[in-house]
This record gives structure tokens, sequence and C-alpha cells, in this order.
């Protein structure tokens, strides 16, 4: 995932993902338990040939870290950006 | 998005030995994650966290948790935590392993632990079958489902583990699942806090053989089942907890506070041997 | 602090099993898991009695296969223990014989035999759980083994099981029988500063730089106990240095040959044998245990009768100690093996000195120690 993503945020999101792509299991449990539809499943596999999920929706995000949680692998979590960073990204 | 490699709670995993064995979606990894938050939550002091496991897919927890642990016989785990928890009582003994460790091979360890209320939290990931050696039937298998050992579906009764639990002795005792991660971590937090012996049930999908053969479909499946039917019930008579009845009840069943193994024992030899009793300090 | 003396030094007339029991104390052991069986039982019974007045902790356990491990999970803490067991109970151990073995817990096994299989005649003694104190559990790995043959060695040989088991790190089994085990005798208990006891001694290298499984010095490991900030990782699986589980067969090959040869390359110095008039003796009787005492009684009735007959008594059954056997084989015409079973030392013993040296058997199937006079007409029938 890359952080130069096309977001077409009219707001700035108030938090944002950490994917560790090398862990990743593509279980899909992040995207289906993110409580704002913040991330999709995308087709690309990382070197294990896992599916890889995607923050689909920045301006979604507020960083409540439920995708950390959930996650079995230790692969993503969610972290609030301070003020200074929304108007960053 | 930036590419900082480090989890939050890398620092409570042997992060050299991860990614774990754990299948795509297997619930240990969810329930460990649990985990680890709840050791940040209470502020243990990691020298004084020591986690056991016993053998299985969900005995290999004690493997990634970087605090002082023991991968150690099937079932016995908790034996060998009644020792160590008897010879640190400044510390905290969580016993990690699975439903066929802890109920089948390990069940008369632990109705006894239970009813010693030994110092110690146990945290037991039930995903219904032996995942490690190919999923084969345990006491926690549902009616009529499939295993490699029940191939035309499972026809013995099955534990109602909290049940088990409670009435062997446990002062602390409740059953979340997976999907309930928020709740979960609490229930951790609690008991690992709690004085005595806490027993956390925790359900949990097996997507790679319990669930592929009794055609459950994805592991997310099961976490949307639980989503959708499970039912919060503190303070439930555990007696009515049962999963064969269909229904997933789940919460804290009890909490209560009784004095444990070693302050009986220290109750005990005062009463009966006055100054003449010197208390057992380990290695002090 | 209690008014009770922690070594309880002075003259007693006790039973073997009591002297194990204050061995063990005085070794300072001070923790102890354990689950009633006959013969064996008084042993606990003492230790519940004495542990609440000198600091240790007994906890009887609901099965043997629980108190075989319950008082390692208190060793890892840094305390030193050991469980007790008879017959059925020490089948019930061999599963924690082989996870001290592989996790090298410094550890004790007490096992009074009485005559088997099964429950067999459990107040009868035995000396048939030899081999399977060498091989009971299922892998290679190595032990160590001592008989006791009178209250006094109960005591005294004790105290070594417990060095040794620090020096070594691994399983260290105490056979006693029925017969010492009940046996009374004098035993004298010396001042606590007389005894000669090795204690735990855990690494002093700091974090990072210690691994429990590797070998800094000799051949056995620095031992640790929790809570040193080293986070640990102990597991009964093949593990590597730093004891992370290692699933091939060089990780196999590498610690399971260094778990025995730790054992077996020391044979020497673990080794206690007694040997006496081997020199140019026609016989030599090999025994252990309570059948030592019996055939220090047959040879001095044999020798009455002209025989020129020597002894040897295996205080370490285990690591066998090939030279000192050879040796024995190499001063004498015929070597007499005596006890309490239907044939185990024997065949180590047909080992070491090779198909062709004239070797005997004198033996039976437990129940009952042998009758001297059986010794006594072999000695007379071989050296003829
Ligand atoms: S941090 Fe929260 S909102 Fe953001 S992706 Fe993760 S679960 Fe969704
Ligand atoms: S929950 Fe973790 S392992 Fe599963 S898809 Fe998301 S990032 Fe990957
Ligand atoms: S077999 Fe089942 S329990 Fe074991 S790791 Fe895989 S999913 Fe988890």
């Amino acid at each position: 995932m890359s952080s130069k993503n096309d977001s077409t945020t009219e707001t700035s999101p108030k938090g944002t993902v950490v994917l560790n792509e090398e862990r990743c299991k593509g279980c899909t449990y992040c995207v289906r338990f993110c409580p704002t539809g913040a991330l999709e499943m995308t087709d690309r596999l990382n070197p294990k040939g896992y599916r890889l999920p995607t923050l689909a929706h920045p301006e979604k995000c507020n960083g409540c870290d439920l995708c950390g949680m959930y996650c079995p692998d230790f692969a993503i979590y969610g972290k609030r950006l301070k003020k200074k960073q929304q108007e960053e990204e | 998005m930036t590419e900082i490699k480090a989890h939050p709670v890398d620092g409570l995993l042997r992060t050299d030995r991860i990614p774990h064995i754990w299948c795509p979606g297997c619930g240990v990894g969810t329930s460990v994650n649990c985990f680890t938050r709840a050791i940040e939550k209470v502020g243990m002091d990691l020298d004084k966290l020591h986690v056991v496991s016993g053998i299985g897919c969900t005995g290999r927890v004690a493997g990634y948790i970087n605090v002082d642990s023991f991968h150690t016989t099937h079932g016995r785990a908790l034996a060998f935590a009644t020792g160590l928890s008897l010879s640190r009582p400044d510390s905290k003994v969580v016993v990690y392993s699975g439903d066929g460790d802890l109920t089948a091979i390990g069940g008369n360890h632990l109705i006894h632990a239970a009813r010693r209320n030994v110092d110690m939290t146990v945290i037991c990931v039930n995903n219904y079958t032996y995942g490690m050696t190919g999923g084969q039937v345990t006491p926690t298998t549902p009616d009529k489902a499939l295993a490699s050992t029940a191939p035309f579906g499972n026809y013995e009764y099955t534990f109602n583990v909290p049940h088990l639990a409670v009435s062997s002795g446990a002062t602390y005792v409740a059953r979340w699942t997976v999907f309930h991660v928020r709740q979960l971590t609490r229930a951790m937090t609690k008991a690992l806090r709690h004085k005595g012996f806490s027993f956390i049930e925790v359900l949990s999908p097996c997507p790679t053989l319990y669930m592929r053969r009794n055609k459950l479909g994805a592991a997310v499946n099961l976490m949307e089942y639980f989503k959708e039917n499970a039912v919060v019930q503190d303070g439930a008579d555990t007696a009515t907890v049962g999963l064969e009845s269909g229904e997933t009840i789940i919460g804290e069943f009890v909490n209560v506070r009784k004095p444990t193994l070693k302050e009986c024992y220290e109750e005990r030899m005062s009463e009966a041997l006055g100054d003449e009793f010197v208390p057992y300090e380990g290695d002090k | 602090m209690g008014k009770s003396k922690i070594v309880d030094t002075g003259i007693h007339f006790i039973d073997g099993n009591m002297a194990c029991a204050e061995g063990a104390i005085a070794a300072g052991c001070r923790f102890v898991s354990g689950y009633p069986i006959t013969p064996s039982t008084e042993v606990v019974e003492h230790i519940a009695k004495r542990f609440p007045k000198i600091g240790g902790m007994f906890i009887q356990m609901e099965d043997e296969l629980a108190a075989s491990i319950c008082f390692q999970g208190a060793v890892w803490s840094g305390v030193k223990g050991m469980t007790v067991t008879s017959g059925p109970g020490f089948s019930l151990m061999m599963e924690h014989v082989g996870l001290a073995a592989m996790l090298e817990t410094p550890c004790v096994f007490i096992n009074v035999q009485r005559a088997g299989p099964s429950t067999g005649l459990p107040t009868a003694p035995a000396q048939q759980d030899i081999m399977q104190a060498r091989w009971g559990s299922h892998g290679d790995y190595e032990i160590i083994a001592l008989s006791p043959s009178s209250p006094q060695e109960c005591f005294d040989y004790m105290v070594t099981c417990f060095n040794l088991s620090e020096k070594y790190r691994c399983p260290v089994f105490f056979m006693l029988d029925e017969t010492v085990g009940h046996m009374h005798g004098k035993v004298n208990i010396p001042e606590a500063d007389q005894i000669d006891v090795r204690p735990r001694i855990n690494t002093q290298r700091p974090p990072g730089q210690y691994n429990p499984y590797e070998v800094y010095e000799g051949s056995v490991p620095e031992m640790v106990k929790v809570g040193m900030g080293h986070r640990i990782h102990l597991t009964g699986l093949t593990h590597d240095e730093k004891g992370y589980p290692a699933m091939n067969a060089d990780a196999q090959q590498k610690l399971v040959t260094r778990l025995c040869s730790k054992v077996l390359d020391n044979v020497d110095d673990i080794s206690i044998i007694q040997s006496d008039d081997v020199e140019e003796s026609d016989v030599v009787v090999i025994s252990y245990g309570i059948t030592s005492r019996i055939v220090e009684h047959a040879a001095e009735l044999a020798r009455a009768q002209g025989a020129k007959v020597g002894t040897t008594r295996l205080v370490t059954i285990w690591p066998f100690n090939d030279k000192a056997v050879a040796e024995v084989a190499s001063k004498t015409k015929n070597i007499i093996v005596a006890e309490m079973n239907l044939g185990q030392i024997v065949n180590e013993v047909r080992r070491v000195t090779g198909p062709t040296f004239p070797i005997h058997f004198v033996g039976n199937a437990g129940g009952r120690t042998i009758d001297p006079q059986i010794i006594v007409e072999k000695i007379l029938e071989v050296s003829r």
C-alpha cells in the first residue's frame, strides 16, 4: 500500500492504517469488521500468495484500530492522526 | 500509508518467530492479539508474567508471547502451572491452550486446578476440534459435526465448558468469541487482575480443519455467525449455557473472590502450627 | 522463623523412606508434588509433616501425571524439587521423565520398587524397574540412577541424587525397593555444614547475552529461572540453543546427542561402584540395592566354605559403568549377577564382557528378596 493513493477526501481523515504486507494472510477480517467500511480486499498478492487488503476509503478511517485487534497475524493496525497530520494527508 | 513494520503489540511478541504457524483466519491469532492488549492494559511487570501451554495449535501460544514461557506436555500445562504459581505468588501464571488439551487429556487437571482455586488464568480456545493432528473429534465437537475420527458425525454429548469450570470451583468464568474482541480483551484484563482461578472460554474458528470439513465456509463466516447469533447474558446460570441448545450464550458468568490454594494453605498451617509454621516463599 | 530444625542432625532409628525425606530436605529440596502409592507413601507423608515447618511446599496432586510435572514448574522458579512413587505410578510418570530430559530440568524421582507388572504385589519388593528407569520414556536420552541398600544410604545418596541433578541437569532416579524403604536402621544425620550440597547456580549472563540451551562451558547449559528478564521459552519440541522449536533432523541430532553425551561422557564423575576381594577371585557377584546386602552375607558364608569370591556393588546403576565392570571381568574367572528380577542388569554385564565370558544369573520375579543360600550355592557351584 502506498501513501500516494489518490484519495478524493473532502474532509481530512481522522485516522489511517499501517499494513505489514509480509505478515498478512488475507483472511479478510479487517475488511469485514472495520466499522466504517474503509478497507477493501484487492487482487494484489503478497510474496506468499495471500490477497492483501487496502485502505480503499481513507476518508472513512477514524483510526479506531479495530482492524488491528481482529487481525490474527499482527499485520495491520489503525492509528489516529493528529490535527497537523490530518491536513498533510 | 506509512511503511512502518512494527505493530503496536510487537513488544509483547517474539517477533523473530512471526509470521506464526497458524492458518489464515485462525482465531487463535486474534485471541492472542486480544491477550497482548489485555497485558498492556493491566500494565503488568513482564518479569512477573509466565505463560504455560500444552500441546496443539493453541498450545503454540507460549512460543509467541515474549515473556518467560513453557510449552509443556499434552494436557498437563495446568499441573506445571500449579507448581510455578505456588512458587511465585507475586507472578501471574497463564495457561493458554485448546479445548482438546484442557478438557479431554487435561480434564482431570482442569477440574482439580479449579477446585483448588490455584491463582492462575486459563485461556481455553475452543475451536471444536484437534487442529494440530488433523481435525479429530473433541469433547466440545457439536452433535453430528464431522471430524476425521467421527467420519459419520459426532454422536457423543458435548462438554459445557464454562459449567465444568464453575462446578469445579473456578472463581472467574467467562465465555466470549474471537468476534467480540473488545469484550474478550476486557475479560482477559479482569482475569489477569483476578486473584484465584480465572477461566475464559474463547469460541474460535478453525477454518482449515473444522470448518472446511463441515462445509461452514471461510473463517469469516463463523465470525459473522458469532456476530449475528451470540447473545450476551452476563451472570447467566452456567447450567444453561451449553452450546448444544443451538444458542451461543456469552458473557461474564461468575466473578467471586475466594481464598486461593496458597491462602488456604497458609491459613490452615498458621492455625494448626502457630509460630512453628514457616510459609513457602519459593527460592527467596 | 519457626523452631523446627531444617537438617535434623543426630542419630535416628528410622526407615529408608523417612531417611529419603530427610536426605531431600538436607539437599535443599523445598517442593514436592506426589500421589500416594504403596510402598513409597511414607516419604511424602513425612515430607507433608516436615515441610510446613521449614518453608517447603508439599502438594498431593490428582494423579502421577500431574505429580511428575507440578514440581518441575517449581524447579523453573528456582527451587529444588522432586516427586516420589512406586509401581504403576512410575509408569504414569514416564511422560514427564522425557519432558525433564528434554528441558534439562534438574529433578529427582524416587521409585520405591514393588513387584509388577501392573498392580502386582504392592507391598512386596522387586528390582524390576531398572530398565524402565533407563528407557521408560520414548526417544533417546540419558538419566542417572542410584540404588541405596540401607536407611543410612537412603539419606546419604539422596543428597548425591540432588547434587547430580543440579550438575548434569537431567532426571535422577533414586531406585529403592520395598525392603529398603521399610527397613529400619540407624541413620546418622550430620551437621548441616558437614553435608556437601550443590546449590542451584543460575546464569550470570545478562539478557541478550544468554541462550538457555547454548553450552558455554563443558556439556551442560547454564541454568536459569523465570523472572530474570531473559524471556526464556522452553519447549518439549526439538529446539535450538535459544530454546525455540527447530523442526529438522540436524537440530534433533545436535540436541539429542548432547542430552546423551553430557551423561555418558562423565561416567567416571557420576559413577559410584564398590568392589571387594575382586583380585584373583574365582567369581565375583555383581548386585545393587538390597540384593547387595544379601550378597555380602552370602559371600561370607561361601568364603567360610573356601570359595574365592569377590563382590561388586553398583551404587550407580545408570549410566552403566562399562569400564568398571570390564575391569572386574579382567580380574576374575566368573561373574554372577544377582537381582530381584528375571534378568535386567545381567544383560548389561554380558554386553560389556562379551559372549564368551562365563556369566551366571540369580534372580526371581520379585515379591521376596533373594534367599542368600541360593547365592551361596551358585558361588560354590561356579567356583568349583
Ligand atoms: S482503524 Fe478503524 S476505521 Fe480505520 S480501517 Fe481500521 S477498523 Fe477501519
Ligand atoms: S485481518 Fe490481517 S491477515 Fe487478515 S486480511 Fe486483514 S491484514 Fe491480512
Ligand atoms: S488447523 Fe485450525 S486451529 Fe490449527 S492453526 Fe489451522 S485454523 Fe488454527
